[in-house]
């Protein structure tokens, strides 16, 4: 049952409270990580979208750097945007020093500032089953790069928007903003379920 | 007002985004930076600070593209910049600029005081500040993305936002045990549309975020409008105008993000120096006051 799982949103900066609502709209309770006792019991953890500079250096002031890791090594763990930007490898910025989750390098903002950012539709095929997701970029990075371990999910304009390994996921848009469980309920079923 | 239009949902999407950290005001590049290291989610580029503004008087204005062009230069974050109300010139150009957000500010001298801008037609998202509840619909039925209090800005007294605040929360509070017929009265006693008043009836809260502004001085400052239900937190004249601005930036920044947890906001509080002299609002001549613009 999804409803018993434990995922913890990490609540530093951004929009942490529409990943919340999501989580709270397939029953599950949610847990507002801000310090590093809140990351004790987790069976998962979103990293939401906001801006990473800042979720880099409160994930250091508040000393959660380690657990932090050690938890997205272990458990299915989801980035959207700058929560991407932050389980990466490698970001075009050295402003930001990635948790190095997934085998990917990163450029931030590469679809440009505000004006510049839009809503489409993404298709994504799971198990011979094609949906498509509400998608929000919102000054979205891009992956520059993946390694052979990296399984990207869908495309869009030919770039890599969701990818995954072992029990890491990732998107450079977000579905939280527009009342769409599908993706929410994937990463439940597919990663925290299957690495808890 | 079409509040499910894509465009529309973009723009509020990027205030989602803004939740839980500081908009900061600055003048330079030099103060950009200091904002982006202490951990600030946006910055907000103006040629003065409130405090100068109302010190100083006369006309204030849109700042200078090349201030603007100069911070966008020196910082990943979003940057925001100020229009005058009414103005929708001026949020032209911001729009050229490609800033982030235009804030609607009654720090400026407005430019129309019978209308607001039409923030509809806009691609760039805009907030606008309030004082009470019939201000903050009639600004998102404009277009707005994201609402803040007015407070009183440029005095470093928290008192007018905590009242705007309040005032807002306590409205809304009461519309959600209102009936149907109660709620068509409030419409027309906020000068609301009534779509509006009803959907804050049935969420207990804004459609958009609700952020809190004017005279944030101090990290207790911060932690006091997030425990009202403010989202997140602009700080003006109160970090540039202190003596320590890069320890006091990074101790709001904590104060904002910890803001339930008094043992982090009493220990980044220590030694920050002097605050910002500031003055009493209650003090201030009614003509003299920025809020009621």
């Amino acid at each position: 049952m999804l409803t018993g799982l434990n995922v913890g949103v990490l609540a530093l900066q951004g929009d942490f409270e529409r990943h919340l609502y999501r989580l709270h709209a397939l029953g599950l309770k949610g847990r507002e990580v801000r310090r590093r006792e809140d990351l004790a019991g987790l069976d998962g953890l979103i990293i939401p979208g906001g801006e990473s500079t800042t979720m880099n250096l409160l994930i250091d002031r508040f000393e959660m750097r380690e657990p932090l890791t050690d938890l997205c090594r272990t458990k299915g763990v989801w980035g959207t945007c700058a929560g991407m930007i932050m389980l990466a490898r490698a970001v075009d910025d050295a402003r930001i020093k990635p948790l190095g989750i997934i085998d990917i390098s990163v450029q931030r903002n590469a679809y440009g500032r505000q004006v510049h950012s839009f809503h489409t539709s993404i298709s994504v095929n799971w198990n011979g089953r094609p949906r498509n997701l509400s998608a929000s970029f919102i000054r979205a990075p891009q992956v520059a790069a993946y390694g052979p371990e990296v399984k990207v999910l869908a495309e869009y304009e030919k770039n890599p928007v969701l990818l995954s390994q072992r029990n890491c996921l990732v998107s450079s848009f977000h579905t939280e903003l527009n009342d769409d469980l599908t993706l929410t309920k994937y990463y439940l079923e597919s990663f925290v379920s299957v690495f808890k | 007002m079409n509040l499910e239009d894509k465009d529309y949902k973009i723009r509020v999407g990027l205030a989602e985004m803004l939740k839980g950290g500081v908009i900061m005001d600055v003048i330079n590049p030099e103060q950009a930076k200091i904002a982006e290291q202490a951990g600030a989610c946006a910055v907000m580029a103006l040629e003065r600070v409130p405090a100068d503004i109302r010190a100083e008087g006369g006309v204030a204005r849109m700042a200078d593209p090349s201030i603007i062009e100069g911070i966008k230069k020196a910082v990943s974050i979003p940057v925001m910049a100020k229009c005058r109300i009414g103005h929708f010139a001026e949020a032209e150009i911001l729009e050229a600029l490609e800033v982030d957000f235009i804030d609607e500010s009654e720090v400026l001298t407005p430019a129309d005081y019978k209308y607001h801008i039409d923030k509809w037609r806009f691609r760039i998202p805009f907030v606008c500040g309030c004082r009470n509840l019939g201000e903050a619909l009639r600004r998102i039925s404009e277009g707005a993305a994201m609402i803040r209090t007015k407070g009183e800005a440029g005095t470093g007294d928290i008192s007018e936002a905590v009242k705007h605040l309040r005032e807002i929360n306590s409205a809304m509070k009461k519309l959600t045990v209102m009936s149907a017929e109660e709620l068509n009265g409030m419409a027309k006693e906020l000068a609301a549309p009534i779509e509006l008043v009803q959907m804050v009836a049935r969420l207990g809260k804004l459609p958009v975020p609700n952020f809190a502004a004017g005279g944030v001085a101090t990290p207790a400052d911060a932690a006091l409008v997030m425990k009202l239900g403010a989202e997140a937190v602009f700080v003006g004249s109160g970090i540039f105008k202190s003596s320590n601005p890069e320890k006091r930036a990074k101790a709001i920044v904590t104060a904002t993000a910890q803001f339930n947890n008094p043992e982090v906001v009493a220990e980044c509080s220590r030694g920050l120096g002097e605050a910002m002299k500031g003055i009493t609002a209650a003090a201030i001549p009614e003509e003299n006051l920025l809020q009621v613009r």
